[in-house]
């Protein structure tokens, strides 16, 4: 019997819920719902909370179903699904210091989004005024002579988001990192309480910048799944095209990032051009250089133009030309490969482990893309392959993310040609009024990964609840893992192929 | 590469030219610099880059003024690595309260003279991100001597502000 055959047997499911099944369970289900995925049988996709319940989304790879059981916190307390399975600890301890809950028989109960600074402990919960003069954080120890530590962050020596690593290095050698998250948390659940739909929307694009197309349209599909309608046929392939652009000009700033990284600045500089290309291609055709607010729920904001069309079509055919020659040079140049190659592996059974998404498990193996195995639309009429190799190091990460673009600009070319003309946006208002109560989860495929967004409206056209997993949940942790044994000095090449959302984490 | 060295050489560069001021980024400093008369060496800056709790957008345009197309370094602008090199310290984000600190020390640590640019709609307060976790504003933090509005500023804006800033600050010396 399938995972979610079982969990239906077993609990009630929420009439509200679309367009999978949330089924209520008791805490015995729920125990035996985390050890099916601690053994590995299904996936964590994701676990939050409303204050009253908590929610764990889990995929059913081998039938591409996604199913939420959730749990009525009596007392305040729920049992732990870290304790089993390591991939739900963080997730733990930000449902911990946000809502006052707590984790039963928990392994790590040391705070993690709250840095006692907020003047108030769990704030989504029962609010408490507190002292805002910190937390003491006990780093996990690493043992033997000669180790030391490095602290590094909050503030980085680039241009990059605030996190703070801790590394225990014996000589060169990083025997354990560990990451501390939760600088840029901006609490954007809660925010989102209650908020007008238009704010949320706004809010929603702005968990992480680079992902703002993927994750605006993670919470509209959601929106429309909840209440019941579906954004017009245009609009399914414009929303194609933008995410496509978005997925480009992301890989095309990685690629390059990657390689300055092991000091090789000519294809950085390169694709620094491209991505510049990329951007203002966007602008041009969407109004905006990385395309924030144009997918809201019933549709998009803006319409393609022929000429933005022609544009597009302009840009595929650069890249398609300039690229290459890119991409020989990265294959031809051995000192570029030496730091590349076996750098940062991530082993297969822990990007499964993880359910890491995008680049990261496709390297380390994982072939889970959304658009191909919990398919929505336009994708369900698009051909594309989805890029796979094993050897999980940097290397691979930076092949995966060439090929994505190879596929990506021919998804763009397609969904060009199939382009039906008619409206871009449906009014959603009158519908969402009429569905205070409703709720839906919906999944997407960003550059990094999949994108999970979870929504229950409220009265009068608002947003009661709303939960955004960035896929970097999953895929930080594994940062920590694939760094172990490299040296201290390839920690960010390795940071750069995996390139994580702070934001979008901290949330 | 042999291919890339050849167009190298016939083509033309892709760097565009400086773009024209903004007016009221114009007004702001010129407000600014002479209420405080601080001295610049030279007529280069180094700045330090400090996201306080940003979407990430505004890093994005940030890093997007190295490429090609704006080449900022023409400018005698750069970008360093530590607060105790820099000139400026461009700041964006609505500071989150768990980088309160942080932004502090990181300011405390740049020597003077020097000048903080609060770059995009939440740096400058006119954000999304209110709540027990943020701050709302750099200004409420540390004192700002120039706003870049957007969301996320283009870097065309950014670079009309930073470059403004270098000439205004050689100016008032």
């Amino acid at each position: 019997m399938s995972y979610r055959a079982t969990l239906l047997e077993l609990g009630t499911p929420v009439e509200a819920h679309r367009p999978w099944p949330r089924v209520v369970v008791d805490r015995e289900v729920w125990w035996r719902a985390a050890l099916e995925v601690a053994q590995g049988h299904a996936t964590l996709l994701a676990l939050w909370s409303d204050g009253r319940e908590v929610h764990m989304a889990v995929l059913d790879e081998a039938a591409g179903e996604v199913s939420i059981a959730s749990l009525a916190c009596t007392n305040g307390r729920f049992p732990s699904v870290g304790r089993t399975h390591p991939p739900a600890v963080r997730f733990e301890r930000a449902i911990v210091d946000l809502y006052g809950l707590i984790a039963e028989d928990a392994t790590d109960t040391r705070p993690w989004p709250d840095h006692g600074r907020w003047g108030v402990r769990h704030p989504l919960g029962a609010a408490q005024a507190c002292a805002a003069e910190g937390l003491p954080y006990t780093f996990l120890p690493a043992e033997g002579p000669p180790l030391h530590q490095i602290p590094v962050g909050p503030v980085h020596a680039g241009i990059i988001e605030p996190g703070h690593f801790r590394f225990h290095a014996n000589g060169e050698t990083v025997v354990r990192l560990e990451e501390r998250l939760g600088y840029v948390h901006k609490g954007i659940e809660g925010l989102m309480r209650g908020a007008p739909l238009a704010r949320a929307v706004q809010l929603a694009g702005r968990v992480s910048g680079d992902s703002t197309v993927a994750i605006a349209l993670a919470f509209a599909r959601a929106v429309e799944a909840a209440a019941g309608v579906e954004a017009p046929p245009r609009a399914q392939i414009l929303r194609a095209v933008m995410a496509e652009l978005e997925r480009v000009a992301n890989h095309l700033g990685d690629f390059g990032a990657i390689c300055n990284d092991a000091s090789f600045s000519l294809i950085h500089a390169h694709c620094g051009a491209l991505r510049e290309q990329v951007l203002r291609c966007s602008n041009a055709a969407f109004g905006h250089r990385l395309m924030m607010d144009r997918v809201v729920p019933g549709g998009v904001a803006r319409d393609l133009g022929e000429a933005g069309a022609a544009n597009i079509r302009a840009l595929i055919a650069y890249i398609r030309q300039h690229l290459p020659e890119l991409v020989r040079i990265y294959d031809r140049t051995a000192s570029l490969q030496d730091r590349t190659v076996t750098t940062g592996i991530l082993k297969p059974d822990l990007a499964r482990q993880y359910g890491a998404g995008g680049y990261v498990g496709r390297a380390s193996g994982r072939a889970f893309d959304t658009r191909r195995d919990v398919v929505y639309p336009p994708y369900d009429m698009l051909r594309f392959d989805v890029p796979a190799r094993t050897a999980g190091d940097v290397d691979a990460r930076v092949w995966i993310r060439i090929e994505e673009i190879t596929q990506s600009l021919s998804i763009i070319e397609q969904c060009l040609e199939k382009l039906p003309e008619g409206a871009i946006a449906i009014s959603v208002e009158s519908a969402i009024a009429d569905a205070a109560g409703k709720e839906a989860t919906m999944l997407v495929e960003g550059f990094r990964g999949d994108v999970l967004a979870w929504v229950r409206l409220g009265a009068g056209g608002t947003i009661a609840n709303a939960y955004i997993r960035d896929p970097s949940w999953l895929q930080w942790p594994l940062l920590e893992a694939a760094i172990e044994g490299n040296i201290v000095a390839d920690f960010p090449i390795c940071n750069k192929s995996f390139n994580c959302s702070y934001s979008g984490h901290d949330l | 590469m042999r291919r890339l060295l050849i167009e190298g050489l016939l083509k033309t560069p892709l760097t565009e030219a400086r773009p024209g001021d903004d007016d009221a980024m114009l007004a702001e400093l010129a407000e600014r610099l002479q209420k405080s008369a601080r001295r610049v060496l030279g007529h280069s800056l180094s700045i330090r880059q400090v996201d306080a709790g940003s979407c990430n957008a505004c890093e994005l345009e940030i890093h997007a003024l190295s490429n090609v197309y704006y080449d900022l370094e023409r400018f005698g602008l750069r970008f360093v690595a530590s607060p105790r090199h820099a000139d400026v310290l461009l700041v964006t984000g609505p500071v989150t309260k768990n980088m309160r600190e942080a932004l502090e020390r990181t300011y405390n640590a740049t020597p003077n003279p020097k000048w903080v640019v609060a770059a995009g709609d939440c740096a400058c307060g006119s954000g999304f991100f209110g709540g027990y976790a943020n701050i709302g504003s750099v200004e409420a933090v540390v004192p700002v001597d120039l706003h870049i509005r957007g969301c996320p500023p283009t870097p065309t804006a950014l670079l009309q502000g930073l470059v403004a800033l270098m000439e205004r600050a050689a100016a008032a010396t």
